[in-house]
């Protein structure tokens, strides 16, 4: 019934190695990595840091100093669908601000929370460039404009949620 | 007419964002007959979106917008012959008619995935006509035609490239700034996702000027369409072989990569960005030294944003002169203008400078989507200022919004309705700077932090005219004492905010 968590975290590292091999020849390879490393295996875990430094000869230090700059990278697991609300001028502008409480109360969770069976990871974004019809909102990497609150509960209801 | 009917269905992310992949499918699906559907940019008359054009013998007849639910009736009705109820010929509409498209000449028209269409449409004339002249009378050209940076701040372009090239080392950059991070610009978006070809185009046009072999366009994550967009045509331009060991057959060898940020507001700041390419946070250098004389890896590095570089082909395809004949004063050419927020008809407006600010909000814009009245505009991003409609004069040029204590930037215009509540708005300004400092300067990280605390005890009615005091000598020690622009210029609608609308400052009594 055990889990072989040392075999799990093995697997991880080499994982996480190879990518950050492949991608080392790049001039400035940390962010092509941590991107490469985040789509892959959903974010970027503290033990992938001292192997993504080992393999660019920085220090641990260094590569958690970016890692926590960005806000595009995770350092746990996130749900499987991420629903980003756009809570800047132009978009606040038509309406976004009752957008982004509709989207709080109807998930239950915060910004940057992810809802309790892990289908929705919230967040709130500043500029999807779809200012002219706002309000935006981007559900994994596809934006959709004009959302009101009722075209958010279908675009939840079609990601099963 | 032989062959099949050419239909037009915008790809742009705008367009797609109200259904232009359900419309392009549909019509693929219903059409009866032979049709090519081609994934255009957008026009920029985002309200149209969808927008459909379908090609006849007079030209391309537009309908829009176009819901998926839509195209059955207009197939019925005669839409793959330009019949039935239409917009009449795109390039006949008063939008499109009152504007002088020259970067963005291409984009709605062009398929962004085809090379063979850009040099149909004229590309590669600029970089052909360069590689004709010497590096020097290539940075001299686009010095004459007055071309300043479009990303904000204004300089001048040709000054820039002349200094990378007179420095030497062994290895010089071309960095493209695609960090477009400030509401309501979408400009290089769009050109970068409607007409990709024309921003390698400049960059190579760059390289050559200055003697660079190598470049990086920086675009945000933000604009996953845009990567996608711009991945595929730099691999299109290497098989043509305008990119790589020989461009266009020249001597002139140059390659161009991608690299894609990551959600960092400040990254859109040169030195921020530079550091991002590096591989590290995005902290600001302080300059000097330059990055034209110390830049990427600390090599000399031109860094430009994207509507700048895209303007680089026509500079040289039609010379300095013909570019430096449009605009005002010392805004020469065409800027490419975004309307956004709370307005009727959004999107892109490419025009002489000179155009003012009530034209391109009232004549164009229609005024606000909500039918109210417009109460603000907020010109040049979230570190410009918010302009009341006292302004609408303002001629759209860069000194003349200096003058007004007030900035273009990169040319976006958001407006607000009457509804909008200006003390929050400025509040919003000073946690936006909070959130994305990057904590480099005390100014910027700790006044940013102040300000929103100060503006929450002036609304709340603690101690206002205190506090007002306080907040505006926080906002001058900002502008003075910040590394960049993000703190420097937090101040501009902040105080913009209280000068104009200080009745919103009142406070809880």
């Amino acid at each position: 019934m055990t889990t072989d968590v040392s075999g799990l975290t093995r697997v991880r590292a080499d994982r996480v190695r190879g990518i950050a091999v492949g991608l080392r020849h790049l001039r400035g390879p940390l962010l092509p990595i941590l991107h490469a490393v985040q789509r892959d295996l959903g974010y970027i875990d503290a033990v992938d840091v001292p192997v993504i430094a080992d393999v660019l000869n920085l220090s641990v230090a260094e590569v958690h100093g970016v890692v926590t700059f960005y806000h595009d990278f995770r350092r746990g697991p996130g749900g499987r669908v991420m629903v980003r609300v756009c809570r800047a001028e132009a978009c606040q502008a038509v309406g976004a601000e009752a957008l982004a409480e509709h989207a709080t109360r109807r998930l239950g969770v915060g910004f940057g929370g992810t809802t309790a069976d892990a289908a929705v990871t919230l967040e709130e974004t500043f500029c999807l460039g779809n200012c002219a019809l706002g309000p935006s909102v981007q559900v994994d990497e596809r934006v959709h404009g004009r959302v009101s609150p009722a075209r958010l509960d279908a675009l939840l209801a079609e990601a099963g949620r | 007419m032989t062959g099949p009917v050419r239909v037009f269905v915008p790809r742009d992310s705008a367009a797609r964002s109200v259904g232009a992949d359900a419309v392009a499918e549909r019509i693929r699906a219903v059409a009866g007959r032979e049709v090519e559907v081609v994934r255009t940019g957008s026009r920029g008359m985002l309200w149209l979106e969808p927008l459909v054009e379908v090609a006849t013998p007079a030209g391309r007849v537009g309908y829009g917008p176009v819901a998926p639910e839509d195209v059955d009736g207009l197939v019925a009705a005669g839409l793959l012959d330009g019949r039935g109820e239409s917009l009449g010929l795109v390039e006949d509409l008063a939008w499109m008619r009152r504007q002088q498209r020259v970067t963005f000449a291409r984009v709605g028209v062009v398929d962004p995935r085809s090379a063979a269409d850009f040099e149909a449409h004229g590309g590669c004339a600029g970089l052909r006509a360069a590689l004709a002249k010497s590096p020097a009378e290539v940075v001299e050209e686009v010095v004459e035609s007055g071309l300043r940076g479009r990303g904000g701040a204004g300089f001048p372009t040709g000054v820039k490239w002349r200094t990378v090239l007179g420095a030497a080392a062994d290895v010089k950059f071309v960095c493209c700034n695609a960090d477009e991070g400030d509401s309501g610009t979408f400009a290089d978006r769009m050109l970068i996702e409607g007409d990709p070809f024309t921003l390698i185009e400049g960059m190579t046009i760059a390289a050559y000027a200055v003697g660079a072999r190598e470049g990086y366009v920086y675009v945000r994550s933000e604009y996953p369409d845009a990567v996608v967009a711009l991945e595929a045509a730099i691999a299109l331009a290497r098989e043509r072989g305008w990119l790589g060991e020989r461009v266009l057959g020249s001597d002139l060898a140059f390659d161009l990569h991608v690299r894609v940020g990551a959600g960092a507001y400040i990254c859109g700041e040169e030195t921020a960005m530079l550091e991002s390419l590096e591989g590290k946070r995005g902290m600001v250098r302080a300059k000097p030294p330059i990055p034209a004389l110390a830049g990427l890896f600390g090599r000399p590095t031109v860094v430009n944003n994207v509507l700048s570089l895209a303007s680089v082909p026509a500079i040289l395809a039609d010379g300095a002169a013909a570019y430096a004949a449009l605009g005002t004063g010392r805004s020469r050419g065409t800027s490419v203008f975004q309307l956004g927020g709370n307005v009727a008809r959004g999107g892109i407006v490419e025009t002489p400078f000179g155009i003012t600010l009530g034209e391109l909000v009232n004549d164009l814009g229609g005024g606000t989507a909500s039918g109210r009245p417009v109460r603000a505009m907020q010109v040049g991003g979230p570190l410009g200022a918010y302009v009341p409609v006292s302004q609408f004069d303002l001629p759209m040029d860069y000194e003349a919004f200096a003058e007004a204590g007030a900035m273009l930037g990169h040319g976006g215009v958001v407006v607000f309705d009457d509804t909008v509540d200006m003390a929050a708005m400025a509040r919003f300004a000073f946690s936006f700077c909070a959130k994305e400092s990057c904590g480099k300067c005390t100014p910027c990280r700790v006044g940013s932090v102040r300000g929103v605390e100060t503006i929450d005890r002036i609304r709340a009615g603690v101690d206002r005219e205190k506090n007002l005091v306080l907040l505006d000598e926080l906002c001058e020690l900002m502008t003075d004492g910040s590394l960049c622009a993000m703190g420097g210029l937090t101040p501009m609608p902040v105080r913009s905010a209280v000068r104009y609308f200080d009745e919103d400052f009142e406070g809880a009594s």
